[in-house]
């Protein structure tokens, strides 16, 4: 079958693959041009290269197993995809999850926001010649990944948020280490701002480039920065207020011509409001429950192993070093839901009862297994709504997982809108709209 | 002018009384589940004022592989004016797999509707341009059908010209 590009090309036009691999095409896209001298007549847009299959391999994985799935989707931002699925879960198992754990959310999926947008304008500005800003907001990011990695113990693939809560609690100096992040990223913002936002050879390339009006936006199905740089008024974090975000001051803005440098302004804008946020929930966050000194007292994991070999141990057991500890009971703070979350493993080494819990969480048929029904819920990503629609037979393992990618549907409105515009203007447009191949190809 | 939820419902149900099979609830999300053939009419009466669900926030498709009428399709609407969402749920009988497009209503649509016929083998009535739109021509099947193995292997095709 020949491309629809093909079937309407027209005389004396030419015809131009950008992609699939191309510098500007964030993953592997292909875009098809048909140009004019360098005006395009018409666009296609060709996916697909990325596709891993996420829908069919989550029907075939336990509801527990699947989470690093959801790492994988929008590499930029995995904590808000963990939670994303997470709190979808949630909803159909009518959990609620600590305040603590809230908190601890809401802190790093606005992190993760800044993440995401920081990527996505330092990409854009650097393929609009701003290299140095390119520089200075990988090393923001660096900041933040710092709170990331010692909380969750990886930069990109966490899989920290859980059903029930989240995996552990902040390390003993995160506020330290938050507050840095913080600092340096405003610097960081400061300077872009200093360096792009009155730049001419930007504002040249971006104001009222593939300017799009609210009615198309909404037609084109837009949400998160990229709809409120038209001007409408749509978050889910405040039309839907999930975890702890009614209880948080902090202001949406909007764009008003609906460009690229709309688009690249409400991102820049957004984040000021994610740091604020971030230190909103510093000062509310309640105490944390997990008692230090227990790390401090109590058996040795590896002595305590050994003597339930004999006897039944009564007494306490250190808290490991590494994350796996912290599913304890003895965390209530972050961590709840009987049946939902995994076994503590110092039960699953020293008791039989443990070890059976422990087999009841993870053999095939058993585990998490949801009421019959379907669910659909959203929270706000870093490019949309990321909306998780689950179909739930009864058993361990979903009957159906849709994801609605946020960036699928800005994306699928690229073919009209470059339409009429040069062949430079497609890369700061693709840009703006922040294509993340994971989620898109899912 | 908000309008309520319950309003909708009821005014959905005096209007398409005949194509409407039932109304449900579940997890707080309202369900409504309809003929095919209405799918088209009940859209463009959604998408007026004061309903305005001029948004289409997803279409997907299930497969119920061994049920007579075999794929569901699945329709999430949204209104902004309200905040309102609200899922539109029809069934494709295996045998006939046709039903009305809805990319002249909703630009997006257009994608949503070659996903869901790359990956179910739906087809869609007046659509523009039917193609696979994550597999590529020559790909045999629809991956997400519940009788498409998991590990199924396809042979390399040629090299496109």
């Amino acid at each position: 079958m020949k491309y629809r590009i093909q079937q309407e090309a027209r005389e004396g036009t030419m015809l131009l693959n950008m992609g699939p691999s191309h510098p500007a095409m964030h993953g592997t896209t292909r875009i098809m041009l048909e140009l004019d001298g360098e005006k395009i007549v018409n666009c296609e847009l060709e996916m697909g290269y990325l596709h891993r299959g996420f829908e069919k391999i989550c029907e075939n994985k336990s509801y527990f197993n699947l989470l690093i799935y959801t790492d994988r989707l929008n590499y930029v931002s995995p904590l808000i995809n963990n939670t994303g699925y997470v709190m979808t879960m949630e909803k159909m198992l009518g959990i609620d999850i600590p305040e603590r754990a809230q908190y601890i959310r809401v802190i790093m999926c606005e992190f993760s926001r800044i993440c995401d947008h920081l990527t996505a304008l330092a990409a854009m500005c650097m393929e609009c010649g701003a290299f140095t800003v390119f520089l200075y907001m990988m090393k923001a990011r660096e900041y933040i990944w710092d709170l990331m990695e010692q909380t969750t113990g990886a930069r990109m693939t966490t899989s920290y948020i859980r059903i029930g809560g989240v995996r552990s609690d902040f390390p003993s100096d995160w506020k330290e280490t938050t507050q840095k992040a913080i600092e340096e990223t405003r610097k960081v913002l400061k300077d872009c701002h200093g360096l792009i936002s009155k730049n001419k050879i930007f504002l040249n390339r971006t104001r009222d480039v593939a300017v799009v009006s609210p009615e198309t936006a909404i037609n084109y199905g837009w949400t998160g920065p990229c709809l409120r740089s038209t001007g409408v008024y749509y978050d889910v974090r405040k039309t839907y207020p999930y975890l702890v975000y009614d209880q948080l001051d902090f202001e949406v803005p909007l764009g008003e011509r609906g460009d690229n440098f709309d688009r690249y302004m409400v991102r820049m804008l957004e984040m000021e409001q994610s740091l604020r946020m971030v230190e909103q929930c510093m000062e509310k966050i309640p105490k944390s429950s997990s008692p230090m000194h227990l790390m401090a007292k109590g058996l040795e994991p590896a002595e305590a192993i050994k003597s339930s070999r004999t006897k039944r141990s009564e007494a306490e057991i250190k808290l490991s070093p590494n994350l796996e500890g912290t599913e304890k009971d003895k965390y209530p703070g972050i961590l709840t839901g009987k049946g939902y979350i995994v076994p503590p493993k110092e039960d699953t080494y020293t008791t039989i009862e443990g070890l059976i819990r422990h087999f009841k969480f993870f053999m095939r048929g058993h585990g998490i297994r949801p009421p019959k029904g379907e669910v659909y819920f959203s929270v706000e990503g870093g490019s949309g709504e990321l909306g998780f629609y689950i179909v739930s037979d009864g058993t361990d393992k979903p009957y159906r997982l849709h994801l609605r990618a946020p960036c699928f549907h800005i994306v699928s409105s690229l073919e009209d809108i470059v339409r009429g515009h040069y062949v430079a203007d497609v890369i700061p447009t693709f840009g703006s709209m922040n294509m993340i191949g994971g989620e898109l190809d899912r | 002018m908000a309008i309520s939820k319950e309003k909708i419902l009821e005014d959905l149900n005096k209007e398409f009384a005949d194509s409407i099979i039932s109304v449900t609830a579940q997890f707080g999300d309202e369900i409504i589940f309809f003929e095919k053939e209405a799918l088209l009419k009940i859209v463009e009466f959604l998408i007026k004022e004061p309903y305005t669900f001029t948004m289409l926030l997803d279409l997907t498709c299930v497969d119920y592989k061994g049920e007579k009428e075999r794929f569901e399709m699945v329709y999430h609407l949204f209104s902004l004016s309200n905040k309102l969402r609200l899922r539109l749920k029809t069934r494709l009988n295996e045998a006939n797999l046709e039903i009305d497009s809805l990319s002249p209503i909703f630009q997006n649509a257009n994608w949503l509707e070659r996903e869901a016929f790359d990956m179910f083998g739906v087809q869609f009535k007046g659509h523009p341009y039917l193609r696979r739109l994550f597999m590529y021509d020559g790909f045999e099947g629809h991956p997400l059908r519940k009788d498409y193995p998991l590990r199924k292997q396809q042979p390399r095709i040629r090299l496109r010209d």
